[in-house]
């Protein structure tokens, strides 16, 4: 395991997310041990490792969906005991209601939390329009490609209005060009919404593209070996991120340390 | 056209039966068996003179009772054991057993315990019915996607939310398939049990025409009860439609 690099440390002042020494163990297998990990406020913290190396187990985790076996999370300074309203989730498979509307499933979040209908469609609309899928409210799931459903996953997120979203490889089911879309539009999402956001990828280009730190998980028992924050190329526009020097640097460093664990 | 296009094929696969049926019966395959034209007269007949309507009043009681225990005892039972981890292996067995058992053979035994009145013939119905109602709530219940309850837990779902508004629409196409097979167990039921208890109603015009070689009338019944069946399995389906209206607009699987 490399030490961690004195330059790509950086204090960190103000946690949106705090993971305090968490372990998970699922019956025999130690899936997390002993991790902490801190979260600023209002940037994108992306959670990179080989399969198996507990990084959905970690959101699952935070999102209160799966209890710690030790450990404490801490989300604006308050502990997390279960799924609570400054978070919401975007899920891997979606996670659409095959029965509903693009318009009631985008809702469906307010309408949980006991939202009047009117006031709930009126914001989800909003959202629906802000990912790009304005016209396509009443239709219903299987009629959308597979980056569209996850266009819907990602307003019914945005649309409780959560401090803190957890996005599940959210784009790992679609398209290449469909997911180089879907990071630009990230990009400007984070800029736009001033929130927090933690993105599980097993991409490394992926995470070295959208995130303002890197946090490179090692599998069995999984722990955090290495954090990274990008520094030049944050500010660039889009279309040069790809051919920043340090983008590369970094993009091989990242392969050179998981490599190993590739099976 | 192509909007009646089901509607056209319904109708074609109806007139090459009834024209096979006919036409059967005109050869004739067996003494026994009348032509179309002659059972749907004797149908009219017995319409006309409200012989049939005063069957199906008898018939309808344990059909209309038996389906209706089953069906919401049957669902209600099928959501308990589909939600609780515990009580599955105890009574799936009885379900199972229930739904393989040869229904005639314990006859006798119903009879003997509940005598050969109403309780006797719903009893019959609903040994016929339930099972598969409840069978299939139990499974369409268990195999709801884990990832859409998931999902409604992390927004903030309580548990009634979760049964109401992910595991039963989720659930509900196996749902009413079960009800569906259920329902057309339990007109088979509700046959069996006036040919094999008492004859009455619809059973007592099979067994009397028979008995009196009238084959016509007896064919004219047992059409009869199909064709019931078959209307109220429509309705049915419509009940479906309005109920969980984008379950027939496909799942998005993937």
């Amino acid at each position: 395991m490399q030490p961690i690099k004195p330059e790509t440390r950086q204090a960190v002042t103000d946690s949106a997310v705090s993971v305090r020494n968490v372990s998970k163990v699922y019956g025999d297998v130690q899936a997390l041990k002993d991790l902490t990990l801190e979260f600023p406020r209002g940037e994108l913290t992306s959670l990179l490792g080989p399969s198996g190396c507990g990084k959905t187990t970690l959101l699952k985790i935070i999102a209160g969906l799966l209890p710690a076996t030790s450990g404490e999370i801490e989300v604006n300074g308050q502990k997390v005991t279960g799924p609570g309203p400054d978070r919401s989730f975007v899920f891997q498979d979606f996670a659409l209601l095959p029965w509903a509307s693009v318009l009631r499933n985008v809702a469906f979040g307010l309408e949980l939390r006991g939202v009047a209908k009117s006031e709930r469609e009126a914001i989800a609309e909003k959202y629906i329009r802000e990912v790009g899928l304005a016209g396509f409210e009443k239709k219903f799931p299987h009629q959308l490609s597979g980056g569209m459903r996850q266009r819907v996953g990602l307003a019914r997120a945005l649309s409780v209005n959560a401090q803190v979203l957890l996005l599940d490889e959210p784009f790992s089911a679609v398209d290449e060009q469909t997911r180089r879309k879907f990071q630009e539009d990230l990009l400007q999402l984070v800029k736009n919404e001033k929130k927090t956001f933690i993105f599980v990828t097993h991409s490394i280009e992926e995470a070295v593209y959208v995130s303002d730190q890197i946090a490179i998980l090692l599998p069995r028992p999984s722990r955090v070996s290495e954090i990274i924050r990008p520094s030049s190329f944050r500010d660039k526009s889009v279309d040069n991120i790809r051919r920043d020097p340090e983008y590369l640097d970094i993009v091989d460093r990242i392969w050179a340390s998981l490599r190993s664990y590739v099976e | 056209m192509t909007r009646h296009r089901p509607l056209l094929l319904k109708l074609l696969s109806a007139l090459i039966v009834f024209g096979a049926w006919e036409i059967a019966g005109r050869i004739p395959v067996s003494y026994a068996f009348p032509t179309f034209l002659d059972s749907m007269a004797a149908l009219a007949r017995m319409t006309f003179d409200g012989s049939i309507f005063v069957a199906y009043a008898e018939t309808l009681q344990p059909l209309v009772v038996g389906v209706a225990i089953s069906a919401v005892f049957g669902i209600g039972l099928g959501l308990w054991i589909g939600l609780s981890k515990g009580f599955e292996w105890l009574f799936s067995p009885i379900f199972i057993v229930m739904q393989a058992a040869p229904l005639a053979a314990l006859i006798p035994i119903l009879v003997m315990v509940y005598g050969i009145g109403l309780t006797s013939k719903v009893f019959v119905v609903c040994i016929m019915a339930m099972p598969v109602i409840v069978l299939n709530t139990a499974s369409a219940v268990r195999n709801t996607p884990a990832s859409l309850k998931e999902m409604a837990t992390s927004f903030l779902a309580r548990d009634r939310d979760v049964l109401l508004k992910i595991i039963l629409p989720a659930a509900s196409p196996v749902i009413f398939s079960g009800l569906r097979l259920g329902v057309s167990a339990g007109f088979i039921g509700a046959i069996l049990s006036e040919l094999k208890i008492t004859p009455t109603g619809v059973g007592d015009i099979i067994t009397y025409s028979r008995s009196i070689a009238d084959y016509p009338s007896m064919y004219a019944a047992i059409f009869s009860i199909i064709l019931l069946a078959v209307i109220f399995l429509n309705l049915l389906e419509k009940l479906e439609n309005v109920l969980f209206e984008g379950n027939n607009r496909g799942y998005a699987a993937d």
